[in-house]
């Protein structure tokens, strides 16, 4: 088994405290500390307006990260048949579904007390539901496969086909949208920043891209652990 | 089939084609799922009506929508059947041992489940414009076009996970959880433009929408056709 053998050194080199993951809670509890006793309170909107510091990172990190990252990794495993590519697929996916749900919790969230309203059937917003729903069904697809071949190849194609989708919902939100106005709601206003935003707000995109890293990296490590034990039983079976 | 093919294999289309009779035969021979799909469609444009309260939306305003979500759910049933009839005695084998082309297998079973859709939507129609008391003008050609493009929408990705549904190990709610998410342009797409049609706007208010399902269909047939081929087992 090529495939045991290859996996097995790297388990052995993986003992010791996760220093990276580490790194990323300090990083995320600083960023709280920041946002929370050393940012300036926004005039218009109020303390609601510190949700902007994991709501939006959140929401970068989720699309334009982990969704992509899972949708290269798709094209690249049907291409090059890597095991390795499969695994940073589905660990994109699930530490993906998982930023994702924290944007559509704290959106709503914020949502209600600024617009007045938990949620709207904005392009932007439905787009993000679709893309929870779907990466859902990623993972009880991944769930209800058996062999390893399949279900790699089978999600796969999900993902890929995910990725060409997005963009049609998003248009088609879009297109609803402007064809049946509804009524104006007072967006979060996006003026030019002060500083002391900007700084809180990019240390905590970095804070949660380094959480994200972290946690793809120890969801790859329990994929690949997985595959080793599964060729070691199927070994001795 | 009986008679010999000769040497050499049919073309792409060909192939598609075959594959395509085979499983009409087969469903026009039991009727069970059509049958079942049409009466289901049926119940839920009868069940839908008494969903809300018609003096506060008219029937025309509603029938649209009622339309093309069930339309997604009845073609759901045809879509579950059309790999699950190949396990019995692992049939999906002749298939995959004939000397057809991937693509061509594909495109069959989705030339199949197209008749399949628009055979529901043939009873559905006549059904929401009986029953909603909608208009029956000249729209009724716009809507068989919309039905069209929203039908080969549908197919093309609905063939596609069912391949994939019926290997796992809960295939029949696994496919709406897979194809729901992408049908909701079809849905919207197809509901909006008829809405429009249907009041008698003029089609270039339509034609947005429409330009959608065409992408959509334009877009995941291509995918969908070259995907196929890695949802089978070598």
């Amino acid at each position: 088994m090529t495939s045991t053998a290859s996996a097995s050194p790297d388990v052995s080199r993986r003992t010791g405290p996760d220093l990276l993951m580490g790194a990323a809670l300090v990083a995320v509890a600083a960023v709280y500390v920041r946002a929370l006793a050393f940012t300036p309170v926004e005039a218009l909107q109020g303390p609601a307006q510190k949700i902007l510091y994991i709501h939006a990172t959140s929401a970068f990190i989720a699309l334009y990260v982990a969704f992509v990252l899972m949708a290269i990794a798709s094209i690249l495993y049907l291409w090059l048949k890597d095991e390795k590519l499969d695994r940073v697929a589905e660990s994109a996916a699930e530490v993906g579904l998982a930023f994702t749900t924290v944007v559509l919790v704290t959106g709503p969230l914020w949502g209600k007390t600024i617009w007045g309203a938990w949620w709207t059937w904005d392009a932007r917003l439905t787009s993000t539901l679709f893309l929870w729903f779907i990466i859902v069904a990623y993972h009880l697809l991944r769930g209800a496969v058996e062999e390893r071949g399949r279900r790699a190849r089978y999600s796969a194609v999900l993902g890929i086909l995910a990725a060409l989708l997005v963009p049609f919902i998003h248009l088609s939100v879009y297109l609803f949208r402007t064809l049946h106005p509804m009524p104006i709601l007072l967006k979060p206003s996006a003026p030019s920043m002060p500083s002391e935003m900007q700084v809180t707000f990019f240390t905590a995109f970095f804070a949660f891209a380094l959480l994200f890293a972290a946690l793809l990296r120890a969801r790859y490590r329990i994929a690949t652990l997985r595959d080793s034990v599964d060729d070691l039983e199927q070994a001795h079976a | 089939m009986s008679e010999r093919q000769p040497l050499s294999p049919p073309g792409m289309m060909a192939a598609a084609w075959i594959v395509a009779r085979k499983d009409l035969a087969i469903e026009f021979r039991t009727r069970t799922a059509f049958l079942s799909a049409v009466v289901f469609a049926l119940l839920g444009v009868t069940i839908f009506y008494f969903a809300w309260d018609s003096t506060a939306v008219s029937a025309p305003d509603l029938a649209p929508g009622v339309l093309w979500v069930i339309f997604t759910f009845a073609g759901l049933l045809g879509l579950q059947r059309s790999f699950a009839s190949e396990l019995a005695d692992r049939a999906v084998d002749g298939l995959l041992g004939a000397p057809i082309s991937r693509e061509s297998i594909y495109l069959g079973k989705a030339l199949a489940n197209l008749v399949f859709v628009l055979g529901i939507l043939a009873v559905t129609i006549p059904a929401v414009v009986l029953f909603y008391n909608l208009p029956f003008g000249g729209g009724v050609v716009m809507l068989a076009g919309i039905a069209g493009l929203a039908a080969i929408g549908l197919v093309a990705v609905g063939t596609l996970f069912s391949a994939m549904a019926v290997n796992t190990r809960m295939a029949e709610l696994l496919l709406p959880m897979l194809s729901l998410p992408f049908f909701v342009p079809i849905v919207m797409g197809a509901a909006q433009s008829s809405s429009r049609l249907m009041a008698g706007r003029p089609v270039a208010e339509a034609w947005p929408w429409l330009r959608i399902l065409l992408a959509f269909d334009i877009v995941f047939v291509t995918a969908c056709t070259l995907a196929f081929p890695f949802t089978l087992d070598e």
